[in-house]
């Protein structure tokens, strides 16, 4: 606790609708997604075909660069269709679940008497390897290289964020078998950060076999990246690795029930959610296995994830495979008469003092999708930084990225950086710029020019 | 509210593309967006963004600039009746004369500087930019009072197309408009800049044609013009304060200038780090100055006579042209405070240095940044070897 690294830099967003700590409802799934759109740089291909039986845990995608990293159905059913989009993209594999869950049996396992390659071939087997993530840029792992450690939060500030302690509080024991599984997976260790506020009240300070950190602050103290940067930065060249608690608890269970169990908790959350409360289900859910929680009859955008960096995935959509939550917003598209201008805006939030919702810390709104503004250029410069605690030049970055100049983006620390870390400059930009795209179309230059 | 919404949607397919007024679209959006906050909503990443935008942000610093604007059309008046023994006016005679001077500048410099942006959003098709609401706010307040409306047209349009419109507008540009508008006149009309008899409204027409608005019985004897950095000694410190000194339009009271200053930090909008930096720059040089002999006037003098106040607290800090970096604007701030003054005290040609200190520092603001910023990734460099 001595060595706790507190983060002064950082904003909460107070939304509305936070998810009460009670499960609702045990979805029983109909039609799930398996939706190769959740990983970035994954060229699928397709395992399955139209009419397929699968079990859960029966590999559906292969990435096409590497072939033994597989993609497991979550439930056992048929698969119904297969969505194409523009230049016949691969999208969603849709399986139609069946009444009574059947699993793939890999083998009930101990890792403590397994070598690393027996390990990464189990994960790898039951389609659980794209759980893990590899920085620079947020790829799926690379099962042939030994990373040069592995990091996990251990808490999440995201807003409206689900309360690991509640979600996973069974998993407890899942996650040290996973913990223990991927320790063998690299010479550096496992690092894994708690919130410090809430250290003794969480039970993941009792997880063993990791060299602890403690951190306390603002969203994104809880971003792995933003934890790596503090506790030991990515150098050209460095790999690590990082994988989320949910996914842990995952592959815990594959070593401990022989089980590809993708259940979870899932967190119905935000101002249009009637409600809001948690739903246990499978990633791939579909939006409408949810409809009580919402207004059918209003205009919506619903996100797998949260408000910052989740995925629009219409009322049509899937729950996506990283996620555990799911936010339901009001689409903004109406217009405000002088909202600009008016010295009060007393329903809206903003970060800067330029009105007064400083003054009422405590109170949470009713967000929309609304931009509240057009689109400029970067016009104030010293917002950016006080909402992202890295040493970086945020600005500098961006203007890198924008300028394609790749020895410049090094410099300034692309390596260390995903979307989810620049996510709240965005929030915060007075001059309405997609920053997290910049960033995604500056990764995707560095892993065309480096890889 | 609903009503006037109606009749914007009504007239808007006129402005759209392929609409009879469609080559007028930018401008029917300029004035949309003034109105009302538009419908569009996120495509891409965050899904919520905060209620902020640049017009809040500009509208700030135009609210911040009306207590000197106030006191500038107030004093514009008070001037001429000092200069002309004007005793029986009172205080609406000297408003009415002010704003009678003084609003002709702002038709000038909203009417040219805002023609420019809007046909230049209009051929490049973007939205108009809200940056010149401030530039065209601050133009007026750094002239002498009876510029030549013609010259501060032809000075408006030089910053606006030179000065920002060829490097891409709001955002881009290198130097602040607003000084160059000034620069522009300064180093072309040097005569209508300069001297002692420019500063009051009105002694410019009655030297030349012998008249002027009221000139009572022409001007009062032992009348100077002079401002404070041209002869200090004729001068108090709290008229200096107060600014009931001859001066560009908006620059002469601390007081308003202060309030202005105020709700900038208290908004975050203008930099706190620049405006300190640069009042530490101009004391520290300027109490050298004094020690040395340079000047029988203490440092502190120099913060209240002329425009380095002014230039500190509204000209230094604008984002898009300063440091950009934290510690880059301390070095920043204090070049200018130090450059500025080093100016007065040593440079027998120029009287005033603010608008030259600042400047030159825009155009070194670039270097300063790449400088920190080298040093920043070396000393990381260095820790992480060590870790």
């Amino acid at each position: 606790m001595s060595n706790n690294i507190y983060l002064k830099k950082g904003l909460n967003i107070p939304i509305s609708g936070a998810a009460a700590q009670k499960t609702n409802k045990v979805i029983v799934p109909d039609v799930v997604a398996v939706k190769p759109t959740d990983f970035r740089g994954l060229v699928p291909k397709l395992l399955v075909r139209e009419g397929d039986k699968v079990l859960a845990g029966t590999p559906v995608l292969a990435d096409k660069m590497s072939q033994n990293i597989l993609l497991a159905s979550p439930v056992s059913g048929t698969v119904t269709e297969i969505v194409r989009g523009e230049k016949r993209k691969l999208l969603e594999v849709r399986i139609k679940a069946d009444k009574k869950q059947e699993y793939v049996d890999f083998g009930v396992k101990d890792p403590a008497g397994m070598t690393a390659e027996q390990i990464k071939e189990a994960i790898l087997a039951a389609g659980l390897w794209p759980a893990i993530n590899q920085r620079p840029y947020g790829i799926i792992a690379n099962p042939d290289i030994k990373p040069k450690a592995i990091f996990i939060s251990a808490f999440n500030t995201a807003p409206l964020a689900a309360n690991p302690e509640f979600a996973l509080k069974d998993e407890v024991s899942n996650i040290q078998t996973a913990v223990n599984a991927l320790a063998k997976l690299t010479d550096g260790g496992v690092h894994f950060s708690l919130n410090s506020e809430n250290y003794s009240g969480t039970p993941f300070h009792k997880i063993e076999n990791v060299i602890q950190h403690t951190f306390s602050g603002k969203h994104p103290a809880g971003n792995v990246g933003v934890q790596i940067h503090h506790i030991s930065p990515i150098r050209k060249g460095e790999t690590v690795w990082t994988v989320s608690l949910l996914m842990l608890a995952a592959i815990g269970k594959l070593f401990n029930t022989g089980k590809c169990d993708l259940s979870r908790k899932i967190a119905i959350t935000g101002p249009a959610v009637k409600d809001p409360a948690y739903v246990e289900g499978v990633p791939g859910i579909s939006v409408k296995d949810i409809r009580e929680f919402y207004n059918p009859s209003d205009k919506l955008r619903f996100i797998s994830g949260d408000v910052l960096t989740g995925t629009n995935i219409t009322s049509e959509g899937f729950l996506g495979f990283n996620d555990n939550q799911i936010t339901i917003i009001k689409e903004g598209d109406s217009y405000e008469l002088f909202g600009w201008a008016k010295p009060f805006r007393t329903s809206q939030f903003s970060a800067s003092r330029t009105y007064f919702s400083w003054l009422t810390p405590k109170k949470t709104y009713d967000m929309d999708t609304n931009l509240h503004g057009g689109p400029r250029a970067f016009v104030v410069n010293d917002v950016y930084s006080k909402v992202l605690p890295m040493d970086l030049f945020p600005v500098f970055l961006l203007k890198a990225c924008l300028a394609q100049d790749i020895d410049k983006m090094e410099k300034f620390g692309i390596y260390e950086v995903l979307e989810e870390d620049f996510a709240l400059c965005e929030y915060v930009c007075p001059s309405k710029i997609d920053i997290q795209q910049i960033i995604t179309d500056g990764i995707a230059l560095m892993l065309k020019e480096m890889c | 509210m609903s009503g006037l919404r109606n009749i914007v949607d009504k007239i808007k397919p006129t402005f759209e593309k392929g609409g009879k007024l469609g080559f007028l679209h930018s401008t029917f959006d300029a004035f949309e967006t003034f109105l009302f906050v538009p419908n569009t909503v996120t495509r891409k990443g965050a899904h919520v963004r905060d209620c902020v935008d640049l017009k809040r942000v500009m509208i700030i610093v135009v609210l911040a600039l009306v207590p000197a604007l106030l006191f500038g059309i107030w004093n514009t008046g008070y001037q001429h009746k000092m200069a002309f023994g004007l005793n029986d006016w009172g205080f609406w005679n000297i408003v009415w004369y002010g704003i009678l001077k003084v609003v002709p500048l702002y038709l000038v410099s909203y009417i040219v500087g805002l023609a420019i942006e809007f046909t230049s959003a209009q051929i490049k098709g973007h939205e108009v930019n809200e940056g010149y609401l401030v530039s065209g706010m601050l133009i007026p307040l750094i002239v002498p009072v009876d510029v030549p409306l013609w010259m501060l047209a032809i000075a408006v349009a030089f910053a606006v197309l030179i000065g920002k419109e060829v490097f891409g507008g709001t955002g881009m540009n290198i130097w602040n408009p607003a000084l160059l508008t000034r620069a522009f006149l300064f180093f072309s009309y040097p005569s209508k800049m300069s001297g002692s008899t420019v500063w009051t409204g009105g002694v410019t027409r009655f030297q030349a044609e012998g008249a002027a608005f009221q000139c009572g019985n022409g001007l009062v004897d032992g009348f100077s013009g002079a401002t404070p950095l041209a002869d200090p000694a004729s001068y108090s410190f709290l008229d200096m304060f107060l600014g009931t000194v001859p001066g560009s339009v908006g620059e002469t009271s601390v007081i308003a200038i202060l309030l202005g200053a105020i709700l900038l930090i208290w908004t975050g909008v203008a930099s706190w780090k620049i405006m300190l930096s640069s009042v530490i720059g101009g004391l520290a040089i300027g109490y050298l100055g004094f020690a040395t002999g340079a000047t029988e006037l203490p440092g502190y003098y120099q913060l209240v006579m002329g425009g380095f106040l002014f230039g500190t607290v509204f000209m230094a800090t604008d984002p898009v042209t300063s440091a950009q970096t934290e510690c880059g604007k301390w070095i920043y701030g204090f070049l200018i405070g130090a450059l500025a003054v080093t100016v007065r005290l040593w440079n027998p040609g120029y009287p005033e240095g603010m608008m030259l200190a600042i400047l030159l520092l825009n155009t070194f603001a670039p270097l300063i940044d790449h400088y920190v910023i080298e040093f920043s990734i070396k000393r990381r460099n260095k820790k992480v070897k060590i870790a």
